[in-house]
């Protein structure tokens, strides 16, 4: 009786909150520190300092970016569609933490160990783009208007593309469990890891990432350049902050999910004991660290893609490449090499 | 289990409730928004059901992509809502005998066919893979008609691209081969500038 109590009581609810809240809350200070570090890493690649006012070299930034935004209020632009304008940042802003469900940091340890997570994380990063759309809808503004449809666009288009190289992945682990999937690389250090018999699927995967998140060199939606600011034109204050929560929150989802599918998520690059002795947890966080600068050394190298260059990049480039990568995982697997490959 | 009641009887209800919003809603936008909340629930009882591959499809195919086409479309439409409204009236007992025709052979069907007395399925064991089993009845049990309803598929895409497709003379596409083919030399050639020596 007391296991039943345990399993699906009050309990149950009260340790799915705590759990929720462990993944939470180190999740939203990542997203508050990695605006600083994108500000400082661009900063010193621009040979200038970045912030570095507020605390300790800026290190308190975050904090007042996020005061500032607070307090500022949120103006409703008078010809906006007034609820689909509030509920849009919301949109864009559930999705991004939601996916972080099925998530796992390490042997089954995730909010939801869910059989199906690969379908989940893609089912539901998919969803972000209605935020985006809504938003550029109800602003009534050609701005945001323009930004939402190049969003809606790009999306669609890349999310082709990240589905099959999710394939390839899924070929070779022969499970949606994200959990079975890293330990599906396990054995010989980083030579084991999926980036390289999936070497396109892996490049594919987080240029698309790259892509879906809106971040340079294809910020189309935004496009300061030519449409201001794209869907979030006319947003303000904490509206205007959960379009930006919500971008970092999938920056971040983009780079660990990466780590998990092709790096080899917790295990260490060189099976020594000296390497397996760190925590395999910190393993995970410095790949998702060394790719989330990656994303910031790309947006600061890049110039931005033209619109029609991203789709042809998206349906031209991608989903062919994917395709035919299929076919060969496919063919390898039928040969000798599946002893090597699984 | 009570609490999986609650929420079947929560999700139909909103599901029921946003597919006539759907229909009953005077904007465009907000029906294609509601027809994304009914998608949204029925793919929340078809994991409540246990099959949470058929579920999280739904979400992949008709919200993630489906859907954003259409809204997409939608948005773009300027609908003029008075036009719209002509001859509701006129349509009316058209559309209500369709509507009540369809309703009754669906009650035909469920009264005299095995369909309607299906036996509840037993318990589903912990840890069953619905995406193996499903995978591996379709392509072994089901191969050739799911094969040939692929292919009709990709029949109607070449179709509809054919059918879409003009190819207009005098427009200023770029020609990407082309553009790929470019080298430095070809653009720009350094002249030396520096005078005779002094």
């Amino acid at each position: 009786m007391m296991h039943d109590f345990y399993q699906t009581g009050w309990w149950a609810v009260i340790w799915s909150i705590i759990k929720i809240l462990i993944v939470v809350v180190p999740l939203l200070l990542g997203v508050a520190y990695l605006t600083l570090a994108e500000r400082k890493v661009i900063g010193y690649m621009q040979v200038r300092l970045g912030p570095n006012r507020v605390g300790f070299r800026g290190s308190l930034q975050p904090i007042a970016d996020a005061l500032k935004l607070m307090f500022k209020e949120v103006i409703i632009p008078s010809s906006a569609n007034r609820f689909l304008f509030l509920a849009a940042p919301v949109l864009a802003f559930v999705p991004a933490l939601l996916v972080w469900a099925a998530v796992p940091f390490g042997p089954d340890v995730a909010i939801s160990n869910m059989n199906a997570g690969l379908l989940y994380v893609l089912a539901i990063a998919g969803l972000g783009v209605y935020g985006i759309i809504v938003a550029g809808w109800a602003s009534n503004s050609k701005y945001a208007f323009l930004g939402a449809m190049r969003a809606a666009a790009q999306l669609v288009a890349y999310e082709i593309a990240m589905g099959f190289a999710l394939v390839g992945v899924l070929m070779l682990a022969q499970t949606l469990n994200l959990s079975k999937i890293v330990e599906a690389q396990a054995g010989g250090g980083f030579w084991s890891w999926y980036w390289l018999p999936l070497f396109p699927f892996f490049l594919v995967y987080f240029i698309s990432g790259v892509a879906e998140t809106n971040r340079a060199p294809f910020d189309v939606a935004e496009g300061e350049s030519e449409i201001v600011a794209g869907f979030h034109v006319e947003y303000s204050g904490m509206a205007f902050a959960l379009f930006f929560l919500a971008e970092y929150a999938n920056m971040i989802f983009v780079s660990l999910l990466t780590t998990v599918l092709f790096l080899g998520g917790w295990y260490a690059p060189i099976n020594t004991p000296l390497l397996t002795w760190i925590p395999g947890l910190v393993w995970l966080l410095l790949k998702t660290a060394f790719l989330l600068y990656v994303f910031l050394w790309i947006r600061a190298t890049f110039p931005r893609y033209r619109y029609d260059q991203i789709m042809r990049l998206g349906w031209k480039v991608f989903i062919p490449v994917t395709i035919a990568w299929i076919v060969v995982v496919g063919i390898a697997l039928e040969t000798p090499m599946r002893a090597i490959l699984r | 289990m009570i609490i999986t009641t609650v929420l079947f009887y929560l999700f139909s209800a909103i599901l029921l409730g946003s597919a006539t919003a759907v229909i009953t809603a005077r904007n465009p936008v907000y029906a294609s928004l509601f027809l994304v909340l009914a998608f949204f629930n029925a793919a929340a009882l078809f994991i409540l059901l246990g099959a949470e591959f058929l579920g999280l499809i739904l979400i992949l195919v008709y919200v993630g992509a489906v859907m954003v086409l259409f809204l997409f479309v939608v948005m773009m439409l300027d609908i003029n809502l008075t036009r719209l409204k002509e001859g509701f009236l006129s349509y009316l007992p058209l559309g209500l005998a369709i509507a009540i025709l369809g309703v009754l052979e669906l009650a035909v069907v469920f009264w005299t066919s095995p369909l309607g007395h299906i036996p509840a399925p037993g318990p589903i064991p912990a840890n069953a893979d619905n995406t193996r089993a499903l995978g591996v009845l379709l392509y072994t049990h089901y191969l050739y008609p799911f094969e040939i309803a692929a292919v009709i598929l990709l029949v109607a895409i070449i179709a509809a691209i054919a059918l879409t497709l003009r190819r207009r003379q005098g427009t200023k596409t770029q020609s990407i081969d082309a553009q790929m083919a470019v080298r430095a030399k070809d653009r720009i050639s350094l002249v030396n500038l520096r005078g005779p020596e002094q």
